[in-house]
């Protein structure tokens, strides 16, 4: 059975159809990436999965689970964690209170209002965990703004992994970084194959070639082409496309 | 440095040496303040609408809600405490209850249809419920009074079983109130500080990061807002025993602003007692300029724009960045002084 699966996904905004029976079964475990070109619709597939879109038709099914068209926050809380393209962190919150609330023990308190979050270590020393596994304990009390754009990055990775979630979806985690950057998370990402089944949205062809175990090519809301990186440097779509240059 | 959004390993403290002279200064207040040419009952309306400010804060500086209604709910609880003295039982504790659950339900109901909603459409569906409960409030004139207002409200004296507290002079009244104010602030500073506390000021950053890190937005937004609902009409309640009458004057509009004008006067967008420090400029320029000129509000309207342009995080964040600089001045002042040593030290 797979971790993450969806079927025959289908979503139209109003006239124009955005994805047109997408599917997609991501083993336990696995890291799946998803390319194709800018506006092939890999990130309404994202919201489509994080439950942000609702799909006109199709199922989408978490450890065997019915989650289609359930609210982002159920999503969440049933274990699918995702990084955003655009980012979106808790800015004035330090790294520490952003990962902080990430927590599931912290979302179970989520309604108390008697005890002061700041006389509680434990969340304080999760979220140092989580801010270590990315390198970024000694900035915990730094706030989000004013952390660089990769640590920035780093941070919203940290975040899903303080969810300990069932599925992490990346949407472009290279994006805007600088080689070193682009190293750093390559080298996390690899610590976690294996251990977390993770579904990337990548343009750096390099970052996914490399580190993915399959890899999905979305095309016109349409999945053209599927497999390895080695089955896909040798599909004929992929190579006669602007895509197969990269593989 | 937003509402509830230090470091929570910052031990965000209520008592510090700061607030206990404050405190102090507050305890005092009957003994001075006629010596200064004011009276006992402004001391009694700062206090009240303090904690009211300080309650709409939890939905605009906290939660980052633009509510523009909230007046009515200050003056439901008006209402409700004044009614439930005449209907129901002439009960102090009974009655202050009675007005924050009755504020509350119309907050929790004004939520739930609200709660969807974000920005400009959020501002004005608040401005639309709290204009229906003010004309409510004006055309009932069996139950409220109209515009007449809901007359002869009593002090009901605070009785607590061994000993009861006569409240109809302002002085006791103005202790009662302090306290009310006291216990109002902790369980308030207490709110801002819980988890509950801090998924609220999240949401204000991001509702899209905090629903996706499992937070039920529409539930936090409904119940910040019913809550803050709440604990205005807890004040509006105070306030009806202040005025011995409810009148639906506080729920218009054009109060409605005042409060907001406080608010964001003070700083309540980055400090806790930024409401505090606008309800007290508020109504002291009031007595104070209003006894100079009727055109008092045309300098506070002045003072706000001011603010507004030059100082958009209030007299709070004023108050805070000049302290930074004080500290970072005083932190310059003691690295010149350790290099001068150490330079000497070295001939």
């Amino acid at each position: 059975m797979s971790m993450l699966e969806a079927a025959g996904v289908h979503v139209r905004f109003g006239d124009r159809v955005v994805l047109e029976s997408v599917d997609l079964a991501v083993a336990e475990g696995e890291f799946h990436g998803v390319m194709g070109p800018n506006g092939a619709g890999k990130t309404t597939f994202f919201n489509v999965l994080t439950g942000r879109v609702k799909p006109s038709r199709g199922k989408v099914r978490l450890g065997g689970e019915d989650v289609t068209g359930l609210s982002p926050h159920r999503i969440a809380a049933k274990g699918i964690a995702r990084s955003f393209q655009i980012m979106t962190l808790f800015d004035e919150f330090s790294a520490r209170d952003n990962v902080m609330m990430g927590l599931p023990e912290f979302r179970a308190r989520g309604l108390d209002v008697v005890h002061a979050v700041a006389g509680d270590r434990r969340f304080a020393e999760q979220a140092s965990e989580a801010l270590a596994a990315v390198g970024l304990v000694e900035k915990g009390d730094v706030r989000a703004k004013d952390l660089s754009y990769g640590d920035r990055r780093a941070l919203e990775i940290a975040v899903a992994l303080a969810q300990a979630p069932r599925v992490l979806c990346l949407d472009e985690p290279t994006s805007g970084l600088g080689s070193d950057g682009v190293q750093r998370l390559a080298a996390l990402i690899a610590r976690l194959k294996g251990k977390l089944t993770i579904v990337a949205i990548e343009h750096d062809m390099e970052f996914l070639f490399s580190l993915a175990d399959r890899i999905s090519v979305i095309h016109w809301g349409q999945v053209v082409a599927r497999g390895t990186p080695h089955e896909l440097q040798q599909n004929d779509w992929v190579r006669r496309s602007n895509l197969g240059k990269f593989a | 440095m937003m509402v509830g959004s230090k470091s929570s390993s910052e031990a965000s403290r209520l008592v510090t040496p700061t607030m206990l002279v404050l405190w102090l200064v507050l305890a005092t207040v009957p003994l001075w303040i006629t010596r200064i040419g004011l009276y006992p009952y402004l001391g009694i309306e700062i206090l009240i609408w303090s904690l009211y400010a300080l309650a709409f804060n939890l939905v605009l500086g906290t939660a980052g809600l633009p509510s523009f209604g909230h007046g009515a709910y200050f003056g439901i609880g008006a209402y409700a405490f004044g009614l439930c003295q005449f209907d129901i039982v002439a009960n102090l504790w009974i009655c202050l209850v009675a007005a924050a659950l009755a504020a509350g339900l119309a907050g929790a109901l004004v939520a739930l249809f609200i709660s969807h909603r974000r920005g400009i459409y959020y501002a004005f569906m608040t401005i639309a419920f709290g204009q229906i409960f003010w004309t409510l409030a004006i055309k009932s004139h069996r139950i409220t009074g109209g515009e007449d207002g809901l007359l002869k409200i009593k002090r009901l004296p605070a009785d607590f079983g061994l000993v009861s507290f006569d409240l109809t002079d302002n002085v006791a009244f103005y202790y009662f109130v302090l306290a009310a104010f006291a216990v109002g602030v902790a369980a308030l500073w207490r709110l801002v500080h819980s988890p509950y506390g801090r998924v609220v000021a999240a949401m204000r950053q991001s509702e899209t990061r905090a629903a996706h890190l499992g937070y039920n937005v529409w539930l936090y937004k409904a119940s910040i807002f019913a809550l803050s609902a709440a604990v205005s009409g807890f004040a509006g309640g105070l306030f009806a025993m202040a005025q011995l009458a409810a009148f639906p004057d506080v729920m218009s509009l054009h109060q409605s602003g005042y409060v907001v004008m406080m608010t964001l006067v003070g700083g309540g967008l980055v400090s806790f007692w930024g409401p505090v420090i606008g309800v007290f400029l508020f109504l002291t320029a009031r007595d104070v300029i209003g006894a100079l000129t009727n055109a008092w509000m045309l300098y506070f309207g002045l003072l706000f724009i001011a603010i507004v342009l030059f100082r958009p995080e209030g007299i709070a964040g004023a108050i805070s960045a000049a302290l930074q600089q004080h500290s970072l001045n005083a932190l310059r002042q003691r690295g010149t002084s350790a290099m001068r040593l150490l330079v000497g030290g070295g001939r």
